[in-house]
């Protein structure tokens, strides 16, 4: 293996950190403060810790819908689809006509049709937030966590090289942070 | 989601997580007795299968025309059992109801496990059970497909369904409750943990696309609950049996279907919450609120029971009238009358505050939902079929042999094994929900604390 490739390889799975500020914080309202400043001084590219989805964090932070609604959308329809497919080609493939009946009767099809909706449109959502997760965090790249972040504090990690390090810093803990960290 | 009933102050979000994580810690002697019963069952039920499929299901006593007996029974009322799990998890997430927090984790985990209880009943049931992939549509030698039209392949892709939808429900919502695990554990379970949090850390982009994801599987999981009992009861409906032949049956077994689950959610919580001393989170006031679903649900069925009778009577087809009549006065009264009392007579005493704050009433009720639905479904499949008026067979005597109760005691064993493995392994109380419903630490509130 090639100096090169060796060092590409754990750069792929584990991207050296990224240079910022973490900020550590003990109450929502510090945090939600805290995004306010920081957005009003620029900066957009943070990413903000909590341990439970709250609704003023995604209000401060005004983020777009998650596009998994539209992975959910395209699973349900396609399942839908295959049920109808799968119940009605197999039908006649082997046509066994009872009562000179409709070899393929949709009705009873319906049944299948709805469940495959379910399944399918389950399944892409469960890979939706996969994705997406995994894309975002493709995009953040490696960065500081703390681990009462799943506990009872809120976290701020903004990207910052050592001119802007400071500012951020002194932003961080004047909006209540109660540790402040350097990456 | 709305911070419902004021909690003490003392539970705070650092109190959720440190009490939902202690039940994890080691396991007590308590624990590894139930485990030992619950394998010592699950084994008197291998045993049984054994020889089941060494001699035949002539063990079974299946009588002529009894073909559908205790391990139908025994698959509807597993699938029941589930339903209530994924009615408080998903329905009660939609309607946004705050106490569904503390009880759905375990609610979810029952409906998993239970479903992987039922699944196995209609395997046992066919006798053969190599040939069980026959039931997949798979491009076979001779070209056949299965017969889509009949209510028994819908049962199978609707259990299939709900059986990968509830799994994949629950893992997704255990994920960051495994990630607070993990940032609190040490040596083998944190990397464990570390694994099956699949790196969740809380950031807002996770929970941006989380929280949607989650609120469409509780939409797709919603109509799913809903459809999987109607189609269990069209296995039934949509043949001529008289008292199985009712337009009655789908929203009839829903509700029995959640009535029991309920009672096996309470079942299953009361000695959770003593063992592992939950009482702080687990409050009365989830308990009152499960006994309320109970009597809702309980209600629908005791008037279920009365559409029934009465439409068999009013109808004046002399079938219904004739299959009904059997059913209560016939060999199998006890049955029947078990089932009426458990569940026509004995929700209404939940109609006292009372009884629903008495954990110890409503545990002892809890066991007795559980027999009587045990009963309906007994009733309804077993005495249907022994009484069919009008075939050359008719008013057959059906006993249930030890083959029968072997592998319905083998279910319960292995419904319990894996539900107590699960509980000391995984967080049985949500983490992150609980707190949801916490008001957050703000540092306006700590101020005024700290000036009062």
């Amino acid at each position: 293996m090639s100096p090169a490739l060796r060092l590409s390889v754990p750069k792929l799975f584990n991207a050296p950190p990224t240079p910022g500020v973490l900020g550590v914080f003990g109450f929502l309202d510090s945090t939600l403060d805290a995004i306010k400043r920081l957005r009003a001084a620029g900066h957009t590219d943070f990413t903000v810790f909590s341990p439970i989805p709250r609704h003023e964090i995604e209000d401060a932070l005004a983020q777009p819908v998650s596009p998994v609604r539209m992975f959910t959308l395209i699973g349900g329809i396609s399942g839908c689809a295959i049920g109808a497919w799968l119940t009605l080609w197999m039908s006649y493939d082997w046509p066994v006509v009872v009562g000179g009946k409709p070899v393929g009767s949709v009705p009873p099809y319906v049944v299948i049709m709805f469940e495959m909706t379910i399944l399918f449109g389950a399944l892409t959502t469960i890979l939706g937030i996969v994705f997406n997760a995994l894309f975002a965090a493709r995009r953040i790249g490696t960065i500081q966590y703390d681990a009462r972040f799943s506990n009872d504090h809120f976290g701020i990690f903004v990207p910052a090289d050592s001119d802007q390090a400071r500012r951020v810093e002194t932003l961080l803990r004047d909006a209540g942070a109660e540790e402040v960290r350097r990456a | 989601m709305a911070e419902t009933r004021p909690s003490p102050t003392r539970v705070t979000y650092d109190y959720v997580t440190r009490t939902i994580a202690r039940t994890l810690g080691e396991p007590t002697r308590g624990y590894f007795i139930l485990l030992g019963a619950a394998v010592a069952l699950l084994s008197v039920g291998i045993i049984t299968l054994l020889y089941l499929i060494r001699y035949g299901l002539g063990l079974a006593g299946y009588s002529h025309p009894v073909y559908w007996a205790v391990f139908i029974t025994c698959f509807v009322f597993w699938v029941g059992i589930a339903h209530s799990g994924t009615l408080i998890s998903a329905i009660l997430f939609l309607f946004r109801s705050g106490w569904r927090t503390a009880v759905y984790r375990t609610a979810e985990a029952m409906t998993v496990f239970a479903v992987m209880t039922a699944g196995l009943f209609p395997l046992i049931h066919i006798g053969r059970q190599w040939y069980f992939y026959w039931l997949i549509p798979y491009p076979n030698e001779r070209g056949l497909w299965p017969n889509f039209k009949s209510p028994l392949i819908w049962d199978e892709f609707a259990i299939g369904t709900y059986f990968t939808v509830s799994t994949v429900f629950l893992i997704m919502g255990l994920i960051p409750d495994i990630a607070a695990v993990r940032d609190l554990a040490t040596g083998w379970r944190k990397k464990l943990y570390a694994i099956t949090s699949l790196g969740w850390r809380g950031t807002n982009e996770e929970w941006r696309h989380y929280t949607r994801g989650y609120l469409y599987l509780a939409a797709l999981a919603t109509p799913l609950v809903l459809s999987v009992h109607s189609v269990v009861s069209w296995d039934f409906a949509m043949s001529i049996v008289p008292g199985w032949h009712a337009t009655l049956f789908a929203p009839y077994f829903v509700a029995g279907a959640i009535y029991s689950g309920v009672g096996m959610v309470i079942t299953l919580l009361v000695p959770i919450r003593r063992l592992f001393k939950l009482e702080e989170i687990i409050t009365v006031h989830h308990f009152e609120n499960l006994a309320k679903l109970c009597l809702l649900t309980g209600s629908i069925v005791s008037f279920s029971y009365m559409t029934e009778n009465f439409v068999a009577w009013f109808s004046g087809n002399p079938a219904e009238r004739a299959a009904f009549w059997y059913r209560a006065f016939g060999p199998y009264w006890w049955a029947s009358w078990t089932m009426n009392i458990c569940n026509g007579l004995l929700p209404w005493l939940l109609w006292s505050k009372k009884v629903r704050t008495n954990i110890t009433a409503l545990f002892v009720i809890s066991i007795f939902v559980n027999i009587g639905m045990w009963f309906e479904r007994y009733v309804i499949i077993v005495v249907s079929l022994a009484g069919e008026p009008y075939s050359t067979w008719t008013n057959a005597v059906y006993n249930p042999t030890w083959a029968d109760w072997g592998i319905m005691a083998g279910s319960f064993g292995w419904f319990f094994m894996w539900f107590l493995l699960f509980v000391k392994n995984f967080p049985a109380v949500s983490i992150s929900e609980v707190k949801e419903v916490l008001p957050p630490p703000r540092r306006a509130t700590a101020q005024a604390g700290a000036h009062r």
